[in-house]
């Protein structure tokens, strides 16, 4: 056994991107027919084939929200995946991202050429609060719904940086009126003003109705390739600069809720491996997982773009607007599209269609360089990826 | 253009370097997932030495159907002590593809190590119903067919095709739990009565016991591995297929995911003197065996595999580990292990494990 | 304290959930199709006709929409005794599991086959579909086979797929029953809490109390077992005031949802705080457990009436 150690690792480039159309409810689709939407899209991005994948890696979050048990095995056939390889990743609301950086890593590793990945949800099959909510016998009822559990953080964010109340609704408006600009988006309202969502009902103080997530049916795929397929691609691939995944205990002493180091510790990693000293130049595009509009200045802070207790600040001051210096969600983010399993690897397929100049009508210009995150469980799984419009080592 | 990947094998010499697992039971209500699980993690690590903060890499496998709770594998977690935080994943996979996943991050070079755990308890929901809802949800489901009669139906196709008969599948059940004598973790061992037929053609020794258990790998590359490890189990070659979903379009007596697996991982190019086959059904080890083209001078399931201890999600990781630790004992140069996923074998993993030279 | 030994706890678990299916071209017309006692196949490109219809070819992943119709009659090709029908399953008497290729398709479904016993079944047989009185559009339309002598001369034919009433989802309960154990350490917390004392457990590297107790220290990965009591009392560390009735809970909104840290304990468990207008709670409030009746968990912490804890000494527990 002599073979050499890996001196480096294959350049991983996305040169596929797929979404559906995402809506509370796709009645007019099996889970299948879902998947296979935002597949389709993907190979047809590539122009590929599906003769062409070499492996299929899929995620979605708890199999209750659709009532199917481990539903890869199911969905083989429809995903070309049959006589190939198929991993199927959970990792709670990371699931989206952290399913691309396993795909990813299969290109790295150079086991397989073409690989497709792809992370969905259909919550209309059953009701998301109940897949989270199960009665498990002698716990104590959960005492307030899906807010309730991020509300009371929230409050501690603004009690430890003395953030004025509005910042959630401000965040709220920006990315609802981005969703606007994306047509794959959920919640598109034309009519949308700040007022509206400053008096919508604030169900778990501070948090209000307008700032929350709705609930999705969507998936979103992507093609990874190596330097052999990126030099075949039609339209410019994203490059993977850096890609991590970080957890910690979901409940511990010490805990911080607010920013927990599994968040820093993960955004270090990407960045040192992307070359990133100073994330809030270097920087041009943020897809962050935000499913409640606080979590935007929160997580700028946790990922190093805002020193403790200044995130907020960006947020008002614009700097996360669309035509801001840090444009923080330009598809319209979690707050508005929330297919959960896929949320996050819709994430890394907005920060790289940033780069492959491919975003439409929300493309940042010129933007070289974007951060796509996800995370999930008690804020205690995070995935980051870094994807540039230029090949990693020149 | 940049040189392709060597189809001759991974870029990097990773080994399975310590296993461990548990004693497998029916039931164990006094334990919940995590205290059933981390005395495994502590043996594995202790056996190499290794802390939590030295392990590069960590990835499980378990279910939250088996478990009846969403995102039950995030309580597990508290038994790896992951703080300061750890580079983890996890799939809703048996514990093999978690194994799988660790791999391939070692063979990107971003870790050296990787410690991989599964854990199953089927003892809190009828396993045969639970499995029900892994298959179609639209022409499968709604008719709850168990897995006990889906690999009925597999054996009766084997049966029709002359590749075996009810005693042959008797001399494989019993051939297990006689070997199983000699495995200390082992739940179900010895002589065992025929028993009545389950689901014709099958009797309950042609089926699995139900178990709980878990196990745990630790995986390193290179060097590493034999500063870890006085015999490593290198991994010459390790590759999964997945195969259509519907039975009523597969050839039940066949497994080409099994075979095309195998050829990807190497197995027919080294000269193999055991196999650990994930084959909870008796039936399920003559396609194996039919499917990999095994000859009877090559030993299989010294350990008296699934017929013998069953844990959902954990029971293909151990096949892996069971070949590996004969390699770590001098038992074996060569092993094969299989792990299996699905109704009737749809989903199949092969690694191909070998042991240096002996001086 | 050394840890109890008690007996461990078990409770029945039910996860139970009438999921919506969805069903697209495919799988509509063909179900639509069973409640017309019609059935339908789809062609792939290759000329092979599957039945039961998939959306997607499993062999070249094409997409099909290329619908005939195949007969009612057909051939076992294998099948399996299943003499203790278990609950849901398609007949309620010993019957077989069969695969059948039906007259005209190229590929077998699966179902139920009612036969007075295992002696007259081989593959090969021939049978029949037997439709469900009711039929909703569902693969449970047809009740079952059934062994019928007849010949296998069927032509198929293309069919439209399209029905005046399409079926286009279906409701699919399913239930499954789950004995829910906690383990060791939640056990010994629910036994204390029996007798209204609030009980961690220390971790035995780094001294940390973790209440409730989980049987672990999850940053030491390592169990816990030394038993510490700890409150009742505890300071509010934060909060929110809910104003959206939950599912299940009978309680008036709004109220406050708190998290709690109790004294002795290292982090802070959850509760409701109620005794004060809700609009008057506040980070550092001092809180106690109020019981009532036998509810297993205290009902809800009210104020202390002691001054307020300082952000210093709480916050880390935040």
């Amino acid at each position: 056994m002599s073979r050499q150690r890996a001196s480096h690792k294959e350049p991983v480039a996305v040169v596929g991107i797929g979404q559906t159309a995402h809506v509370s409810a796709r009645h007019d689709v099996s889970i299948a027919g879902l998947v296979r939407e935002a597949a389709q899209r993907a190979l047809a991005d590539a122009e590929l084939t599906w003769a062409d994948i070499d492996a299929v890696v899929i995620g979605k979050a708890p199999d209750f929200f659709e009532g199917v048990m481990m539903p890869e095995l199911y969905l083989a056939d429809a995903l070309g995946a049959v006589g190939k390889p198929m991993l199927r990743v959970h990792t709670a609301g990371s699931v989206g991202g952290s399913t691309a950086l396993v795909a990813a890593n299969l290109i790295a590793a150079r086991v397989h050429g073409t690989v497709l990945t792809l992370a969905f949800e259909k919550q209309s099959e059953s009701n998301a609060m109940w897949g989270l909510s199960l009665p498990i016998p002698f716990q104590q009822p959960l005492l307030a719904g899906a807010g309730g559990f991020f509300a009371p953080h929230v409050r501690a964010y603004m009690r430890r940086t003395g953030a004025p109340d509005h910042i959630g609704s401000l965040v709220a408006y920006k990315d609802r009126r981005n969703a606007l600009k994306n047509p794959y988006a959920h919640l598109k309202d034309p009519t949308l003003t700040l007022d509206k969502i400053q008096s919508s009902p604030m169900l778990w103080d501070p948090i209000r109705y307008a700032e929350t997530c709705p609930s999705s049916d969507g998936a979103c795929a992507m093609i990874l390739t190596d330097r052999a397929g990126a030099a075949r691609a039609p339209h410019p691939p994203a490059w993977v600069h850096g890609g991590a995944m970080r957890s910690e205990p979901t409940l511990f002493a010490g805990k911080d809720f607010v920013s927990p180091q599994a968040g820093k510790d993960c955004a270090a990693d990407v960045y040192h491996q992307a070359g990133i000293t100073d994330p809030r130049r270097q920087i041009d595009a943020v897809e962050m997982y935000v499913p409640f509009s606080w979590y935007e200045p929160m997580w700028l802070e946790n990922l190093g773009f805002a020193a403790e207790g200044e995130g907020w600040k960006l947020t008002e001051s614009g700097v996360t607007e669309l035509d801001g210096d840090l444009p923080v969600n330009p598809s319209g983010g979690v707050l508005s599209t929330n297919p959960i399993g896929a949320s996050g690897m819709i994430r890394f397929a907005e920060a790289a269609l940033q780069v492959r100049g491919r975003a439409g009508a929300h493309q940042i210009p010129d933007a070289r360089t974007a951060l796509g995150h996800a995370y999930g469980g008690g804020s205690q799984f995070f995935a980051m990826w870094v994807v540039g419009a230029e090949r990693p080592g020149g | 253009m940049p040189p392709t990947p060597a189809p001759t094998g991974p870029i990097r010499d990773v080994a399975v370097v310590a296993f461990a697992q548990t004693d497998h039971r029916r039931r164990t209500d006094e334990l919940s997932e995590v205290e059933m699980l981390m005395p495994v993690l502590h043996q594995v690590l202790a056996d190499t030495g290794l802390k939590t903060s030295d392990i590069g890499f960590t990835c499980s496998g378990s279910s939250d159907y088996l478990a009846g709770r969403a995102f039950s594998f995030t309580m597990a977690l508290d038994g790896v002590g992951a703080w300061p935080p750890i580079s983890e994943s996890h799939v809703e996979m048996d514990g093999a593809w978690a194994l799988y996943e660790a791999w391939v991050k070692i063979l990107t070079g971003e870790a050296d190590t990787a410690l991989v755990y599964a854990y199953g308890k089927s003892s809190p929901g009828q396993v045969r119903d639970v499995l029900t809802r892994q298959l179609d949800p639209y022409y499968l489901a709604p008719l709850w067919p168990d897995s006990v009669s889906l690999a009925a139906l597999q054996a009766q196709a084997l049966i029709d095709a002359g590749d075996t008969d009810e005693p042959a599948l008797a001399a494989v059940a019993s051939r297990s739990r006689a070997d199983a004598q000699s495995n200390p973790h082992a739940q179900l061992a010895g002589d065992i009565p025929s028993g009545d037929y389950l689901v014709h053609p099958l009797r309950t020794t042609d089926c699995p016991p139900i178990s709980d258990g878990a196990a745990a790998v630790i995986l390193a590359a290179g060097d590493r591995a034999r500063e870890l490890c006085s015999r490593p189990a290198w991994i010459r070659g390790i590759d999964h297929r997945i195969e259509a979903h519907g039975l009523g379009v597969r050839d039940l007596t066949d497994s080409p995911s099994t075979r095309l697996a195998a050829e990807r991982a190497g197995a027919y190019e080294v000269a193999l003197d055991t196999v650990e086959l994930h084959a909870p059904f008796t039936s399920q080890e003559v396609v194996l065996r039919k499917a990999l083209g095994l000859g009877d001078d090559i030993t299989v399931n010294p350990s008296g595999g699934a017929l013998a201890a069953n844990p959902i999600m954990a029971a293909g990781l151990i096949r892996i580990g069971e070949a590996a630790a004969r390699i770590h004992r001098g038992e074996s140069d060569a092993a094969l292990a299989h792990a299996t996923s699905g109704p009737c074998l749809q989903q199949n993993l092969v690694a191909v494990l070998e042991g240096d030279p002996r001086e | 304290m050394p840890a109890q030994q008690t007996p461990a706890l078990k409770a029945p678990l039910t996860v139970e959930f009438p999921f919506t299916r969805s069903l697209g071209p495919v799988q509509s017309a063909f179900l639509t199709g069973l409640r017309h006692r019609t059935l339908l196949g789809v062609r792939t490109i290759s000329g092979q006709v599957l039945f039961p219809p998939t959306e997607y070819d499993p062999a070249t992943a094409d997409e099909l929409r290329d619908l005939v119709e195949v007969a009612p009659t057909g051939t076992v090709t294998t099948w399996a005794w299943n003499p203790a029908p278990r609950p849901f399953q398609p007949l309620d008497t010993p019957f077989a599991w069969v695969l059948v290729k039906l007259d005209g398709a190229d590929t077998a479904v699966l179902h139920a086959l009612d036969a007075p016993g295992p002696e007259q079944l081989r593959s090969g047989m021939r049978v029949r579909v037997r439709w469900a009185q009711e039929r909703t559009g569902a693969i449970t339309d047809i009740a079952c086979f059934e062994p019928y002598e007849s010949d296998n001369d069927h032509q198929v034919g293309p069919h439209s797929g399209e029905f005046e009433d399409p079926v286009t989802l279906f409701t699919a309960p399913a239930r499954l029953d789950y004995t829910y154990t906690p383990g060791r350490a939640p056990t010994d917390y629910l036994a204390a809490l029996a007798d209204h004392r609030i009980v961690g457990e220390r971790c035995p590297s780094c001294r940390k109390v973790y209440v409730p107790p989980r049987g672990a220290c999850p940053t030491c990965g390592i169990a816990t077992a030394e038993q510490v009591e700890v409150g009742p009392r505890g300071t509010v560390t934060t909060f929110c005031i809910v104003n959206i009735k939950a599912k299940n809970l009978d309680i008036e909104v709004p109220y406050v949802y708190a998290h709690i840290a109790l004294d002795g304990a290292d982090l802070a468990l959850h509760g409701r705080i109620a005794g004060i207008p809700y609009d008057q709670v506040r980070m550092g409030l001092r809180v106690e457990p109020v019981w009532s009746g036998d509810a297993r968990y205290p009902d809800h912490y009210r104020p202390t009436g002691e001054p307020d804890a300082d952000y210093d000494a709480f916050k880390e527990l935040i």
